[in-house]
């Protein structure tokens, strides 16, 4: 290719901002993580000395970092595809000529304007034990009262049903607009040929949706990981670590205890993580997506 | 025998219902926050329809809490934020779309990184590096980390290609120098977008939480969200009046806008083409 | 080619336009990081004091910097102490003493304070307040909102069940007992009013030193390098409080707010609660009925711990910073200051010489709910005070909560939290 010096140096010109600021927050923090991980936390009377794999091995002992790691594939595996089946429900549904078509598109999507740290404060009320919300309802069916945010086994459920409420109206506006790109005259045709409902929906809407899918999946995904605002509200990470998934593990560890060297330690489990996401993505991406 | 027509009614209804009632569980909370907040805290828990509504929790929390500084400071934040966003994306995505160089897309490779791991997952390192600058406990602290946006090079980029080169050639011909063409051609047809992303990044940097959490620490450069974690997290008894009411106080700008301005949030993001 | 980045960055980042400069002025400023940790207007009360300090001490200014609870203002405070901006003082748990002084970021008042009355001064407080204030023979943390747990009783609902309303229960095997009469079902077996409420979800090592204590144990030691939690007296504690709810079921099952319990009490939900004295005045104000403040029942001895938040003062302020923070320490803790502020919010005052001024003789005279706190500190502990505290408080916080919400059996708890705690604290020793 023939590259004209001259539009190189514009090129570079024009990049060098963004990328300046993009290799200073990200790629060398990324860098910056894994070597800070090998080396010991900065204390007063003993500087920061390297100490190899110590830290890896003071993380994999700690048995609330396995917790952290459990929940947060449990978290994600929950709300991935609950909002995508949501979303996708959402969008089908105000898509279409249905009443109050308006009203519906704002219901579905308002929870994503609204700060997850406002939010949460609202859901810690509907879980409330005795006269929250949820418990209300329940006494009124007669429903044996449960205290939610505060047992082991559904607190991480309830933070879940938090997330996808959030997510899903945003997830929805995605397919709205790839819904709206299908042709008419396809599931005019499939109609007119006799096929249901559900044909039409299984085997010319959803496969044209497939890229759609896969973009909402892989966000979904990296939420999963990033998502941490409602954690802090309404459980603070407890009862005994049901909700800590890694991120927040990270800012205890971090910004609690001020332990640098572990935290390090677990940025770079994080972005492993996330490495892994990322491959996961470009492998399904360049095989199952049709594109036109 | 029902007829297939009306099946189809009968399915239209369950249809419908099934919509209507997702969105009530989805208003839900909102519906809630705006009746906790409009009434006293003796009648948060018990739904009483017949009891007087009262202006004073609004009152009560706008004073225990310095509101309108937090509300400066996000306000401040997220124009800054956006306008350098535009500013460097725009550049960023028009080189990587329409100047050809060497090593374009493996630097474009490179900026995509920053979809997958956000400034959020590098808190303990981005710390440092403010701490090196400097600059913690400031406005433009919180704001470094997002400036350069992988989101919104990449969507520009795509759309700038998009945009056929015949009017970049008709402009050439004028005499225009890049700087124009981008000015006066490419710009203009991306204005979609512009909205699009614009939306996008407000909300989210409005609402953003973590990172300002622990890059700020006095009142005077808070943002609402961390401004009302504070808030809500007093020890004390919990006033779910109060706290719905700052609740509503915090995201009333943006619901605000997003009831003016829904139609064209969810057009622009269809017309931008994403998907 | 650092440097020069360095400055053009900084320079790029400011021109922004975003940063609020503080203005300088002839005045010096004292900010002080603080925490509400208990009901009422606290934020409007600082906010008065430092008001009438500045009247009384023109050219100081005092900047109250409202920081959330206790371990978000810790959490802040070293945050700013780290990123090079550390404010003059903080109120911080007396608890967080050394982890404070671990990271070397406050400094001894004996280290500021020059004369002979000022060093007479140290000699006022309450000895159970000072001993979690000292390392090495240094004080670094002046007590200012201190509190001890106390047993709250509905006297109304205690008529109401054929007890006597004057009288709290005196010891464990009572206050079970009175729980059991105190809780209330509807016809559907759901619960209307609740027994006693222990919260277990916010300051829960704190409480259930409370229960420790009472039954004899000590869970650490001065040095703050060893902890005791695997022990056969700290089970039968942790045991007792698990059953009232599992076994007893007059307490709700499990976690229980600390934020939600004072409201719970106000509105009549729960016939007892464990809260902090703090709260007095909240529930005074509130309550619509009658009430009694009690010591902690004993089982084997009476005990509770000293809790709450001392004054720091943290390192590399220069001297003339450091005196003017402490003329405003020695303000906020004289004995009328002292004594205005447990009226105004129930946290003990600080010094003897408090409870003998004119405005607390007063109020106590016809509350004597009031002095309770007060009284209970013969018998008091200091909390938890540990190297990494906030590390350590989270492991027992951790084998508590297992245990409470029915997670984990007592003695795999306790064995576990005592691994974890030793581990944390071996390099300390």
């Amino acid at each position: 290719m023939n590259y004209k010096p001259q539009t190189t140096i514009t090129a570079w010109l024009l990049v060098m901002p963004a990328v300046a600021l993009l290799g200073m927050f990200t790629h060398v923090p990324m860098i910056g993580s894994v070597l800070h991980s090998f080396y010991s936390t900065e204390r007063p009377r003993r500087p920061s000395r390297f100490v190899g794999l110590d830290n890896y091995d003071s993380m994999l002992d700690d048995p609330i970092f396995w917790k952290a790691l459990i929940n947060n594939l449990i978290y994600a595996l929950g709300s991935v595809p609950f909002s995508i089946a949501l979303a996708l429900a959402m969008a089908l549904f105000v898509n279409e000529r249905i009443t109050g078509r308006g009203f519906l598109r704002l219901a579905y999507f308002t929870p994503t304007v609204m700060p997850m740290i406002a939010v949460a404060n609202i859901w810690i009320f509907f879980f409330t034990p005795d006269y929250g919300l949820i418990e209300q309802v329940s006494q009124f069916f007669h429903l044996p009262a449960h205290n939610w945010l505060g047992s082991t086994n559904t607190a991480l459920f309830c933070v879940t049903l938090v997330a996808v409420w959030k997510e899903a109206g945003f997830f929805m506006v995605f397919y709205l607009a790839a819904l709206q790109q299908i042709p008419n005259d396809l599931k005019e045709a499939a109609r007119l040929e006799g096929a249901s409902g559900w044909a039409i929906f299984s085997q010319i809407t959803f496969p044209l949706l497939m890229p759609t899918t896969l973009f909402i999946m892989i966000n979904a995904l990296i939420n999963a990981f990033r998502v941490v605002d409602h954690i802090f509200v309404m459980t603070g990470g407890g009862p005994n670590n049901a909700t800590t998934v890694l991120l927040f593990r990270l800012y205890e560890i971090g910004f609690k205890y001020f332990d640098h060297g572990q935290a390090s330690a677990l940025s770079v489990v994080l972005l492993a993580v996330l490495g892994m996401i990322a491959l996961g993505q470009f492998l399904l991406f360049d095989r199952k997506v049709h594109y036109q | 025998m029902i007829s297939s027509q009306q099946t189809g009614f009968i399915a239209r209804i369950i249809n419908t219902a099934a919509a209507w009632l997702l969105g009530l569980v989805w208003l839900l909370p909102l519906l809630f926050a705006a009746w906790a907040a409009f009434h006293t805290s003796a009648n948060t828990a018990k739904l009483d329809f017949m009891a007087p509504i009262t202006l004073s929790n609004f009152a009560t929390a706008w004073a225990s809490a310095p509101f309108a500084r937090y509300f400066l400071n996000t306000a401040l934040l997220v124009t800054g934020i956006l306008i350098a966003q535009f500013i460097l994306c725009t550049l960023a995505a028009f080189a990587f779309a329409r100047l050809p160089f060497r090593g374009r897309e493996a630097l474009f490779s490179l900026v995509l990184i920053q979809l997958i791991v956000a400034p959020d997952i590098l808190l303990v390192e981005n710390y440092r590096t403010i701490k090196w600058l400097g600059l913690v406990d400031t406005l433009p602290a919180i704001a470094l980390p997002y400036l350069a946006s992988a989101f919104g090079i990449f969507l520009l980029r795509q759309t700038f290609k998009t945009i056929p080169t015949e009017l970049e050639d008709a402009a050439r011909v004028e005499g225009c120098g890049w700087f124009n063409i981008l000015w006066r051609v490419y710009v203009p047809l991306a204005k979609p977008v512009y909205l699009a992303y614009g939306l996008v990044s407000v909300s989210w940097h409005w609402n953003n939480f973590l990172w300002p959490l622990i890059i700020t620490n006095s009142v005077e450069n808070r943002p609402l969200t961390v401004g009302l974690s504070v808030f809500a997290s007093l020890d004390q008894g919990i006033d779910w009046s109060i706290i719905t009411a700052a609740t509503l106080l915090s995201s009333s700008p943006l619901l605000l806008g997003f009831f003016l301005f829904q139609r064209q949030f969810v057009q622009s993001f269809i017309r931008a083409g994403i998907r | 080619m650092l440097t020069f980045n360095r400055r053009l960055f900084s320079a790029m980042a400011l021109a922004l336009g975003l940063a609020a400069t503080p203005v300088m002025a002839a005045d010096v400023e004292v900010r002080f990081y603080y925490p509400v940790a208990v009901g009422g207007p606290v934020t409007k009360i600082i906010d008065d004091y430092a008001a009438s300090f500045e009247k009384e001490h023109p050219g100081i200014k005092i900047k109250p910097v409202y920081a959330g609870d206790y371990v978000q203002t810790l959490g802040k405070a070293l945050t700013a102490v780290k990123g090079g901006d550390s404010p003059e003082l903080a109120i911080l748990l007396a608890a967080d003493l050394m982890t404070l002084t671990d990271d070397d970021a406050v400094i001894p008042f004996d280290d500021v304070l020059k004369s002979n009355a000022d060093k007479a001064w140290l000699g006022g407080f309450y000895p159970a307040f000072m001993e979690n204030a000292r390392v090495k023979g240094k004080t670094y943390g002046i007590p200012f909102q201190r509190s001890t747990p106390v047993l709250y009783w509905n006297k109304d609902m205690f008529k109401a069940a054929g007890l006597d309303p004057d009288q709290g229960p005196k010891n464990w095997d009572e206050m079970r007992e009175f729980a059991k009469k105190l809780t209330k079902k509807d016809a559907s077996g759901a619960v209307t009013q609740w027994g006693i409420e222990i919260p277990s979800d916010g300051n829960t090592l704190w409480l259930f030193t409370g229960l420790t204590t009472t039954n004899g144990v000590r869970l650490n030691n001065a040095e703050g390098d060893k902890v005791t939690i695997d022990h056969p007296k700290v089970a039968e504690a942790l045991n007792y409080w698990y059953n009232l709810s599992k076994v007893d079921g007059s307490q709700p099952s499990g976690l229980i707010n600390w934020g939600t319990t004072p409201r719970d009490f106000i509105e009549g939900r729960t016939a007892m609660i464990w809260h902090t004295t703090g709260n007095l005045t909240n529930v005074r104000t509130n309550a619509k009925f009658p009430f009694g403040v009690a010591f902690l029942p004993k089982n084997s001895q009476y005990g509770a711990p000293t809790g709450g938040g001392n004054f720091y003062m943290f390192k590399g302020i220069s001297a003339e910073k450091q005196a003017a923070a402490l003329t405003f320490v020695q303000w906020m803790t004289a004995p009328e200051r002292a004594a205005d502020w447990s009226i105004k919010t129930g946290y003990v005052a600080t010094q003897p010489a408090a409870y003998e001024t004119a405005a607390m003789k007063a109020y106590t005279a016809d509350f004597q709910q009031a002095i309770v706190a007060r009284d209970q500190l013969q018998h008091a502990v200091p909390e938890v005070t540990v190297h990494d505290n906030q590390r350590v408080t989270k492991v027992f916080n951790d084998a508590v909560q297992a245990v409470i919400t029915g997670s984990k059996s007592t003695e795999a708890a306790l064995k576990d939290a005592q691994r974890d705690a030793d581990r944390i604290l071996k390099e300390f020793k």
